[in-house]
């Protein structure tokens, strides 16, 4: 492989020091002068008409500036097909939906207003499963649609399927089948940030909101739809970015408290905060949608793929957000990890009236891969392969076209599988804490602790997604008198290591050392379109956008380096002269003109490639900038790039379409020890593998490992999001449990196995979501193999352990 | 109820009048305009307003104003040197990739010093107890019990 000189390293990130000195700026730290403080009042009720709003109370409370409904503000729709409206008039669908708001001159006489308003409600019967709101004669959640039709049911609108082969005739000639049903909960996505905007206007009526968002300009385009709701057709929206406290695709819709500050904001006119507390937080900013899962596959006698069978019902909640797209990526995995010829694919996505759900990092890949890799084991044992050798019978391969016309380049899933193995010394822990495999030393019969070992495989988007029409992202390069260069990018860091991933990229790619380097982002009129920073794509993106952008720099650097780098060297070489009498000036030609392509850069230095290392012969990259500056009718040099990724949207007629310019590969797998008493899982060492194509920044690619795999831990053993006819029960971090820093007492090996794409920079793949994705399989497998039960239904909790084993008892 | 309290912070004596209903958190973020202790949960749950009180970590979101008259308070502002010398710890979390999104960072560099203050040697199941009531969601704490660990090796 090609040597370099920052990609792979470990420097650390540019945004590190600000942060650890608590400088760093997030929404909650943020004032403008004449600042108001928004809250909004949300829905007693799952299901009800609004059958009156009394706001006179809190209008009359002194501090208080601006009292708004439904009623008194024009309607704003929003959502992925329009379903959702800012504030409700007629009816709440659900708990958190927002029927009032209020702008104060601080929280507490907010927080007061708010407690005073009066809503009448009339409540109606709800429905909270995806079973009973497909009955009929269930409840309409929505009766009519976004154009006024009438609905006759509570399907959400937006099927996804897929059919390759033939899975009936499949099914008759598999020599082994496997079939189960499985669940995922609601999760919340537990950003230790939360959500929050500014909103204000300026005196032409332009809109300058300040707001937690992974997509600026999308949001750009939606709040300028909200100012032409408002009467303000034409008005333009500056979305500022804050630093984000964590987002994991939190960000990648715009909520109804956004509009609510600007509705405020307009209003009062003066500038509106709303930020959420932890407790709305959880209550009002949409989970991860929990899944129900019915899957059936099939093998030959050899243990190859036949067919793979899946149908899902998706619980959408009352509205619908980008979270309904999530099928798409779902369909990856489901379609295309490891080959199997004939698949059927179908996804159910219903209204009902719990919480709306959202995105979360994955974008439903954790929910697909879940009963994937659980019912891999399983027909792994049908077949009696050993599930390890199962996955790699069927392991994809490099330049693969999967019957999605998902077109593999590189993948290095055998070599993950295989590291994972030899890790985890899997030969000689496989099967010994089963009685199924031989005599149980420890069985739940006999009490005590079990151990086993799982593993589970992945297969993402590694070269952005093309989710939207365009996928693309601008960078600007723009060079200064001091060699210092501005990387403006309409991406967004949100903690993942962004800023220091294109940072390493750019210094590499134009030349100069990652301290010339500034990433700028965040601001939606200085910083060039971006479609958004989700599917895993910013590096990927921005990594090959500043590629081309530095690649023009460069070629306007060298032009300007014909005429003056020999004058330049040699005026240097006189100022040497002066200091050191002794030094001789070599003869070279000091007045000949170079041809471009004679020189290169590196370290901020432009030198000749015919004679790179002679200290002699280089100017420095600043000494031509100023040279370009301030010579008479000069120039400057500000490069763009605009790169869409060679990836297509997916056709939602046959549910074809090469989604990503590259896949990434991974597995992971997991030791645990199971206490066949208490039903207490301990795990007792983590491996992860994950084909990378190539690493850009060693420690912020393990710190996105390592975080996706403990959110998946989380996801595996003791996150859920539980609710009671709608409303969530457990809105905080005592009854909502992510994992702490005592829970991770276990080591978390993470191997980075470099395949070097053709399509990423500098051979890389995207890695924000990853980690996270076949943890929770990986684990339920390693448990499997422990104690010889499986556990549906995540999160796999010590009572549903305890419980199975009793049934298996029985 | 206002009320005048006089405490240090950071080495300062400063004089503040607060409400009584006011936690330390507010006082500082509101009134002294250090923002760079955050405001996670409010409910003592999640670490990331971590100071400390006299030497002790605590959560300023549960901690009364009127109660830290006469006390002496560092945030993770105090920790900073002069010329934005940043501590061994900050130096550490920078160095070993124990900051992501940055938003806990604060509070768990507050619950390293408390920790490294009492026991200079500690073992990793002893950073992962000093830093339990601390949460991070992005780093899956690898990271940060890696920059703890060297921040001890630096101040010994």
């Amino acid at each position: 492989m090609t040597e370099y000189r920052y990609i792979g390293t470990e420097i650390p990130r540019p945004d590190a020091p600000d942060k650890v000195a608590g400088k760093a700026l997030y929404i909650h730290d943020l004032v403008r002068p004449g600042m108001l403080h928004g809250k909004i009042k949300f829905s007693k009720y799952a299901h009800a008409r609004i059958r009156h709003i009394d706001t006179s109370k809190a209008e009359k409370l002194p501090g208080v500036h601006a009292v708004i409904t439904g009623y008194n503000t024009p309607e704003i729709r929003i959502g992925f097909i329009r379903d959702n409206f800012v504030l409700k008039k007629g009816k709440v669908r659900q708990f958190r939906d927002e029927v009032a708001a209020v702008a104060a001159i601080d929280p507490d006489i907010a927080e007061e207003a708010v407690e005073l308003i009066r809503v009448e409600y009339e409540e109606l019967p709800a429905v909270f499963t995806p079973e009973d709101a497909l009955k009929e004669n269930a409840p309409l959640i929505h009766e009519v649609d976004a154009r006024g039709r009438p609905r006759s049911d509570n399907l959400v609108p937006v099927p996804w399927k897929f059919i390759a082969g033939d899975v009936e005739k499949a099914k008759q000639s598999s020599s082994f089948i496997a079939e189960d049903r499985f669940e995922t909960p609601l999760i919340q996505q537990s950003c230790m940030g939360t959500a929050g905007s500014i909103a204000e206007f300026d005196l032409q009526n332009n809109l300058l909101i300040c707001t937690k968002t992974q997509i600026p300009f999308l949001a750009q385009n939606d709040f300028n739809r909200a100012l032409a709701a408002m009467g303000l057709k034409g008005k333009n929206t500056r979305v500022i970015v804050p630093t984000l406290g964590g987002s994991f695709g939190t960000g990648l819709d715009t909520h109804s408290y956004e509009y609510i500050s600007i509705l405020l904001a307009f209003k009062s006119g003066r500038p509106v905060k709303i930020v959420l507390n932890r407790e709305e937080e959880f209550t009002a900013l949409s989970p991860r949608q929990p899944t129900k899962t019915h899957i059936i596959q099939g093998c030959n006698k050899d243990g190859k793929l036949a067919f793979r069978e899946v149908r899902m019902t998706l619980d959408n909640g009352a509205y619908t957000s980008w979270g309904a797209t999530t099928p798409s990526v779902m369909m990856l995995p489901i379609s295309s990890l490891y080959r199997v010829p004939n698949v059927f694919y179908e996804t159910t996505i219903v209204y009902t009236n719990n919480t709306y759900c959202q995105a979360m990092r994955g974008y439903g890949n954790p929910q697909a891969t879940w009963p994937l890799e659980c019912n891999i084991d399983q027909l792994a044992e049908a077949a009696r392969i050993d599930p390890f050798e199962f996955r790699m019978i069927n392991s994809n391969v490099p330049d693969e076209v999967t019957p999605m016309g998902l077109k593999i380049s590189t993948c290095g899933l055998k070599d993950c599988l295989k590291t994972v193995s030899d890790r985890l010394n899997w030969k000689e822990r496989r099967g010994k804490g089963r009685g199924r495999a031989r005599p149980p030393r420890l069985s739940a019969r006999d009490g005590g602790q079990a151990r086993g070992v799982g593993m589970a495989s992945l297969l993402h988007v590694g070269g952005s997604g093309r989710v939207y029409r365009s996928d693309s992202t601008g960078i600007i390069m723009k060079l200064d008198d001091f060699g210092n260069v501005s990387v403006i990018t309409g991406g967004v860091e949100m903690g993942q290591g962004f800023d220091s991933a294109l940072a390493l990229v750019s210094a590499e790619a134009l030349g100069v050392t990652p301290d010339k380097i500034t990433i700028i982002s965040g601001d939606t009129a200085t910083c060039p379109w971006d479609v958004g920073t989700h599917a895993s794509r910013g590096a990927f993106t921005a990594g090959n956008a500043a590629i081309m952008a530095a690649q023009k720099a460069r070629e306007k650097i060298f032009d300007l380096a014909s005429e003056y780098f020999m004058p330049r060297v040699h005026s240097s070489l006189e100022r040497r002269k002066k200091e050191d009498p002794a030094f001789e000036i070599p003869e070279l030609d000091y007045g000949r003109i170079l041809d471009p392509s004679e020189f290169d850069m590196r370290e901020n230095y432009i030198f000749l490639r015919a004679d790179p290392d002679n200290p002699l012969v280089r100017v420095r990259l600043e000494e031509i900038l100023r040279t370009a500056h301030f010579k008479e009718q000069g120039t400057m040099i500000v490069t763009e790039a605009f790169y869409d990724p060679p990836n297509q949207m997916i056709d939602p007629r046959t549910g074809r379409g090469n989604l990503s310019a590259t896949y990434i590969f991974g597995t992971q797998g997991a030791e645990v020890e199971v206490d066949v008493d208490t039903g207490k899982v301990k795990v007792l060492q983590f491996v992860a593998a994950h084909d990378v194509g190539r690493v850009i920044n060693r420690q912020t690619i393990k710190g996105q490992i390592y975080g996706g795999i403990v959110t998946g831990i989380g996801y595996a053993l003791c996150e859920e999001y539980k609710t009671e006819k709608g409303r969530n029960l457990n809105p905080n971090f005592l009854d909502y449990k992510i994992p702490s820093a005592p829970d991770i007492d276990f080591p978390i090996h993470v191997e980075c196995i470099e395949t070097n794409d053709q399509y990423g920079p500098f051979g890389a793949k995207g890695v924000g979501e990853p980690g996270e994705v076949p943890t929770a399989p990986a684990v339920a497998n390693a448990i499997y193999d422990a104690i010889g039960v499986r556990i549906k239904n995540l999160p796999i909790t010590p009572e549903k352990i305890i419980g199975a084993l009793r049934e298996k008892k029985k | 109820m206002k009320k005048t309290i006089h405490f240090i912070l950071n080495g300062h004596e400063v004089s503040v009048e607060v409400e009584s209903h006011k936690m330390l958190l507010q006082i500082l973020r509101d009134n002294l305009h250090l923002t760079g202790t955050k405001d996670g949960c409010g409910q003592g749950e999640c670490g990331a307003c971590t100071v400390l009180v006299d030497g002790m970590s605590i959560d300023s979101c549960l901690y009364p104003a009127f109660e830290v008259e006469g006390k002496s308070v560092t945030t993770i502002e105090g920790l900073v040197g002069e010329g934005n010398k940043l501590h061994p710890i900050q130096e550490a979390f920078v160095e070993k990739g124990g900051v992501q999104c940055g938003f806990c960072t604060p509070g768990m560099i507050m619950s390293a010093k408390a920790l490294l203050d009492e026991n200079p040697n500690p073992t990793d199941e002893e950073i992962r107890k000093g830093i339990s009531g601390n949460l991070c969601r992005c780093t899956g704490y690898v990271q940060i019990i890696d920059s703890i660990r060297k921040a001890a090796r630096s101040l010994r």
